[in-house]
C-alpha cells in the first residue's frame, strides 16, 4: 500500500556530532543515517566532520574513513570499491548511486547519506535485499533450451546477436534503479522493478535462449510488468548509465507484437 | 512466524497472463483522442457561442456525429483504463481494490451510455 508518511518508529531524530580534528583546514560534513535494531530507538542522523586533506576522493573513501578512524559502529556494505560489485549502493544527497564511484566533490557542501529507499533496513546503511534477489531468481536468469549443446563446441552466437546484450549484461544488480522507482515503492511485493525487468529482457533477447514465449508468459501481468509507468527514475539514477526504462519498453513491444503482429 | 521463502513470496500466484490489451488500448485510445480533442474544442466553441439550432445542424452532419460518438467512447474508455491503473497502484487491499475498480468501470460505462443516449436523443428529437 502506498505510504505517504513515515511510521512513528521511523521518524528521524538528531544524532551525534563528531567534530573534525584540531587544525584541519579542509572540512566536509557527512550526515549519515544510523539505525541500530538492538536499541529499539528511532533512526537518527549522525554528523561527521572529516578532514578532506586526509581522505580519498570518493564518498566510499569518506565512509571508510569514518569507520576506520571516527566511529567503528557505522555499518555498511562494500566490496570491490570500483563499481562492479554493486554492494555500496546507497542514497547520496537524494540520489541512489554507488558510494565508490561518486566523487565527494560532485556535491557542494554537506553530504547526506541514507540507505536505499523503501527497503527494510537491517542496520544503518544496510537494507534487506531478499525480496529483490528473490525477484531476480524468479525470472530464471539462466539460459533455457530444449536443443542439447553441440557435442564439440559451445553454443555459438553471432556478433550482431551478441551486441544486443550490450547495456543489459553490464547490470550489477545494485538495486539503485528499482529502489528509485515510486511504482516499486508502492508495489514491490508484486512489481518486479526495473533491474529485474532489465535482466528479464537480457534473457528475452539472448539468441541462444529457446524459452522466449514462456518468459513472456511469466511477465505478462498487470503487476509484474505493467506497474511500469515510464517514470524514468531508473534510467536517471543508474550508476552504470544503463537504460532499464528502454528494456521495459522493449518487453512491452514484444508482448504487443505477439498479440497483434 | 512466516517460514515461506522469499522466492515463494516473489513468485506469488504467478502471472495473470493479461495486461497487454489493457496497456495497448490505453495507448490506442490516447492516440485517437489527440485529433478528436482538437475537434471537440470546435464543438465546445459552437455549443457555447453559436445559437442552439446552428450547433444542432452542424452536429447532424455524419462526420461530426461520428466524431462526437468516437470522442465519447474513446474518452470514457481511456478514463476507465487509466483510473483502474491508479487504483491498482495505490490501493493494496484486495477487497477495496476490486470494489473501486468495478465502481470506476461501471461508473464510466454508465456515463458513456448517458452521453451516447443524450447525443442520439438530441439529434432525433432536437
Amino acid at each position: 500500500m502506498a505510504e505517504f508518511t513515515l511510521p512513528k518508529n521511523s521518524v528521524l531524530t538528531k544524532g551525534l556530532t563528531f567534530k573534525a580534528p584540531e587544525g584541519a583546514k579542509n572540512i566536509r560534513r557527512f550526515e549519515v543515517y544510523r539505525w541500530d535494531p538492538d536499541t529499539g530507538e528511532n533512526p537518527r542522523i549522525d554528523s561527521y566532520e572529516l578532514d578532506m586533506d586526509h581522505c580519498g576522493p570518493m564518498v566510499l573513501d569518506a565512509i571508510l574513513k569514518i569507520k576506520n578512524e571516527v566511529d567503528s559502529t557505522l555499518t555498511f556494505r562494500r566490496s570491490c570499491r570500483e563499481g562492479v560489485c554493486g554492494s555500496c549502493a546507497m542514497n547520496i544527497n537524494g540520489k541512489n548511486t554507488l558510494a565508490c564511484t561518486k566523487a565527494i566533490d560532485f556535491h557542494p557542501g554537506a553530504i547526506r547519506i541514507f540507505p536505499l529507499p523503501h527497503l527494510p533496513v537491517i542496520k544503518d546503511l544496510v537494507p534487506d535485499m531478499s525480496n529483490f534477489f528473490a525477484q531476480y531468481a524468479s525470472i530464471k536468469p539462466w539460459i533455457e533450451t530444449q536443443t542439447p549443446p553441440p557435442a564439440d563446441s559451445e553454443r555459438l552466437q553471432g556478433k550482431k546477436d551478441r551486441e544486443k546484450l550490450d547495456g543489459l549484461y553490464d547490470c550489477i544488480l545494485c538495486a539503485c534503479c528499482s529502489t528509485s522507482c515510486p511504482s516499486y515503492w508502492w508495489n514491490s511485493e508484486r512489481y518486479l522493478g526495473p533491474a529485474v525487468l532489465l535482466q528479464a529482457y537480457r534473457w528475452l533477447v539472448d539468441s541462444r535462449d529457446e524459452n522466449t514465449g514462456e518468459r513472456l508468459d511469466d511477465l505478462e501481468d498487470p503487476f509484474k510488468l505493467y506497474r511500469c509507468h515510464t517514470i524514468m527514475n531508473c534510467t536517471d539514477t543508474c550508476p552504470k548509465d544503463l537504460n532499464p526504462a528502454k528494456a521495459i519498453a522493449e518487453i512491452k513491444k514484444l508482448l504487443v507484437q505477439r498479440k497483434l503482429g | 512466524m512466516e517460514f515461506r521463502t522469499p522466492l515463494a513470496r516473489a513468485r506469488g500466484l504467478g502471472s495473470a497472463k493479461v495486461g497487454t490489451t489493457h496497456w495497448w488500448m490505453q495507448r490506442v485510445t490516447s492516440g485517437a483522442l489527440i485529433p478528436l480533442t482538437f475537434w471537440i474544442i470546435i464543438f465546445l466553441d459552437l455549443s457555447l457561442n453559436a445559437p442552439y439550432q446552428e450547433t444542432l445542424e452542424w452536429l447532424t452532419s455524419p462526420f461530426n456525429t461520428v466524431c462526437l460518438v468516437a470522442w465519447i467512447i474513446a474518452g470514457f474508455y481511456h478514463a476507465a483504463l487509466g483510473l483502474q491503473v491508479v487504483i491498482e497502484d495505490y490501493i493494496a487491499a484486495e477487497g477495496p481494490k476490486i470494489i473501486a475498480v468495478w465502481t470506476v468501470n461501471l461508473g464510466f460505462l454508465l456515463l458513456a451510455l448517458i452521453a451516447l443516449i443524450a447525443v442520439f436523443r438530441t439529434l432525433l428529437i432536437g
